[in-house]
């Protein structure tokens, strides 16, 4: 790595973390309505995965995905806008929070129901398999998401099709408010991939470059035809679920304690270090970052609302006569 | 014109959907060494080999799931539930993933998927699957949902639907499976979202579709015995849905019954019958009639699931009570 890419991967993380702050500011005032789910914390799980990805790998994700898709590549001014509902919005005002996605940047979702992605990336893994391109579909999801059904009919029918699909369980440690020890048949969610004879692995998900390396390596196999592999990324949200948890599931001793080993701070130190950035030079990253984000408030907030005529567009693809 | 079955019609529509298109291919329960538990695909895996006619796991979440997601990767799935009971198991992966994705992220995606689904009681197979579930399905924005009633516009829609970007929902009827009928030579498309005049009449407007169309025919011919005359008029697809042809024919005739296989309550005729209120109140001359489903899960017993289904007596009964 050279030393621009180490910036770059501190310049992400930073830019999430502002991103994901100033949304919480946003959604407080009214600006952005419906759910909000922040990524503060996990900051550095997408940066890494991201940044280790080949642009034919395909990305799919669940509902917190701000941080995905700013790490897929959509420029931020387009997720402000979408957070904030315009027509500008990378999914033209019609997703918000929990659907962003940018087909041209390979990035599929954003998708609300729990888990029922899942089956979806198969399909799409089925559809690189059966057209013989090398891509690997990156299917991220919570732990929560390994309890309910859709799980276990996608990960079993990747396997017994030998799909090229890289699950990526985000451990944070709750579904909403309730821990696998609750809710889980086992604890250790990496010993579901042993039920499906998947390969499995596990990394600390507050190290960016473990992820990314971790990643690398992954995709590298399943390239080369290993099959569908699993990976759970051990991580930690610093903030509620949503931005309505009132978090009586945690103590604060707890949070505290993740959030000072948590992934940015941890990056922050090992660059300096390692002599690899100057304290001077990060803070620069971290004036940039507000800077972009200063403008994306604006661009979003100067941005036209969508038109009442555009209420009935795209429900199909082939339009109809007399709407729906 | 050939003369041929339901169960020919389709088969050699989607036979000559996958000639024609490479990218098409069918998944789904036994489709493959099996030949589709109701002998659609029969000859299917021989021709076109195993990874275009892929059997499938039980798990209707994951066939539908991963079909969807190999339609958002650029291939026309087409999936086969061996019933539409089993639809039930693929609720969300129907109507809460294709029926939205395109809207949602703002027409970035197209879900180019059919699903095939034979539906309808009368096999002595009792409540949990002989179900009539198709208004249901209807009810959503995003989904399109065909159901033919003839030989000749079973395989125009399923045509049509391969060929649609669109997601569709193509509702199958078990029970007329040998039902015969002329089909046009060559290669055609039946319109979707477009009700026919299967039969011209002056006396009652009578609204119907799939194995209703059928039943519909027997009874106008015993009624024209009698000196009323039927006019059917074949929904084919129920969203969209096309009331164009019911309201004219409601104009001239002033008269309607509806028929039905599902149940009653919020079913298919209630939303005609609303229409045509809605579309033509100046016009009725007799209260509109709906021949339908008794309200009650299907009994295994002969003669009690035939007492609860429509019968061709119940439309001509209700077409003689709007002639009174």
């Amino acid at each position: 790595m050279e030393k621009q890419d180490y910036l770059e991967l501190y310049h992400q993380m930073v830019l999430i973390r502002r991103l994901e702050e100033t949304a919480a500011d946003l959604y407080q005032k009214g600006d952005i309505g419906g759910f909000l789910h922040l990524y503060i914390g996990q900051e550095a799980v997408s940066t890494g995965i991201l940044a280790a990805r080949q642009e034919q790998d395909r990305v799919i994700t669940a509902y917190r995905d701000h941080g995905v898709a700013l790490n897929a590549g959509i420029p931020v001014n387009l997720i402000m806008a979408e957070l904030l509902g315009k027509s500008t919005g990378v999914s033209k005002g019609r997703g918000g929070s929990m659907h962003m996605a940018d087909v041209s940047k390979n990035f599929w979702g954003g998708h609300a129901i729990v888990g029922a992605h899942i089956p979806i990336a198969a399909g799409m893994a089925l559809a690189d398999k059966m057209e013989k391109r090398d891509g690997v579909t990156i299917c991220m999801f919570g732990e929560g998401a390994t309890n309910i059904g859709y799980f276990h009919e996608g990960v079993n029918l990747a396997k017994a099709w030998e799909l090229p699909v890289l699950w990526v369980c985000e451990n944070n440690h709750y579904g909403m408010g309730t821990p696998p020890s609750k809710a889980s048949a086992v604890s250790e969610i990496i010993q579901k991939a042993c039920g499906y004879g998947m390969p499995a692995y596990d990394v600390d998900g507050m190290d960016v470059l473990a992820v990314k390396n971790m990643i690398a390596d992954r995709l590298a196999e399943i390239r080369q035809g290993s099959g569908p592999q699993f990976l759970e990324v051990l991580t930690y949200r610093f903030r509620g679920h949503s931005m309505g948890d009132p978090e009586r599931y945690r103590t604060k001793e707890e949070v505290k304690k993740f959030i000072e080993n948590g992934p940015i701070d941890r990056f922050h130190k090992f660059l300096t270090e390692q002599k690899i950035a100057s304290e001077k030079e990060l803070t620069e990253i971290q004036k940039k970052a507000d800077k972009q984000i200063e403008e994306a408030v604006k661009f979003a907030e100067e941005s036209p609302e969508p038109a009442d005529e555009t209420l009935f567009d795209n429900i199909y693809v082939e339009d109809l006569e007399g709407g729906a | 014109m050939a003369v041929i079955t339901m169960r020919e019609a389709i088969s050699q529509a989607l036979w000559e959907e996958m000639e024609r298109d490479p990218k098409v291919f069918i998944m789904g329960e036994e489709v493959g060494v099996w030949g589709g538990t109701y002998a659609v695909t029969k000859g299917f895996l021989d021709h076109f080999g195993a990874e275009r006619v892929r059997d499938t796991p039980i798990a209707e979440a994951a066939i539908v799931g991963s079909a969807i997601g190999a339609a958002m990767a650029g291939m026309r799935p087409v999936a086969e539930l061996m019933t539409m009971n089993f639809a039930f198991s693929a609720m969300d992966h129907i109507v809460n993933q294709a029926a939205k994705i395109h809207y949602m992220f703002g027409g970035q995606m197209k879900v180019p998927l059919v699903i095939r689904a034979p539906g309808g009681g009368g096999r002595q197979l009792a409540a949990t699957h002989s179900q009539t579930p198709d208004a249901i399905f209807a009810h959503f924005p995003g989904l399109k949902v065909v159901a033919p009633g003839t030989p000749e516009d079973a395989k125009g829609l399923l045509k049509a639907a391969i060929r649609s970007d669109d997601p569709i929902l193509y509702i199958e009827n078990a029970t007329v499976y040998q039902q015969r009928g002329e089909v046009p030579d060559g290669d055609y498309t039946t319109p979707i979202g477009k009700s026919k005049v299967q039969r011209e009449g002056k006396d009652v407007t009578l609204v119907t579709y799939s194995k209703m169309v059928p039943y519909s025919m027997k009874a106008a011919d015993e009624l024209a015995k009698e000196g009323i005359e039927v006019e059917i008029v074949d929904l084919r697809s129920l969203r969209p849905l096309d009331m164009d042809p019911v309201i004219e024919s409601f104009k001239h005739t002033n008269r309607a019954v509806i028929a039905e296989e599902g149940w009653k309550s919020f079913g298919v005729g209630a939303e005609v019958t609303t229409r045509i209120y809605e579309e033509a109140f100046d016009y009725i001359d007799a209260p509109i009639r709906r021949v339908a489903q008794k309200e009650v899960p299907l009994p295994y017993n002969r003669h009690l699931e035939q007492l609860a289904l429509p019968q061709v007596e119940d439309i001509i009964n209700a077409v003689k009570e709007v002639m009174k």
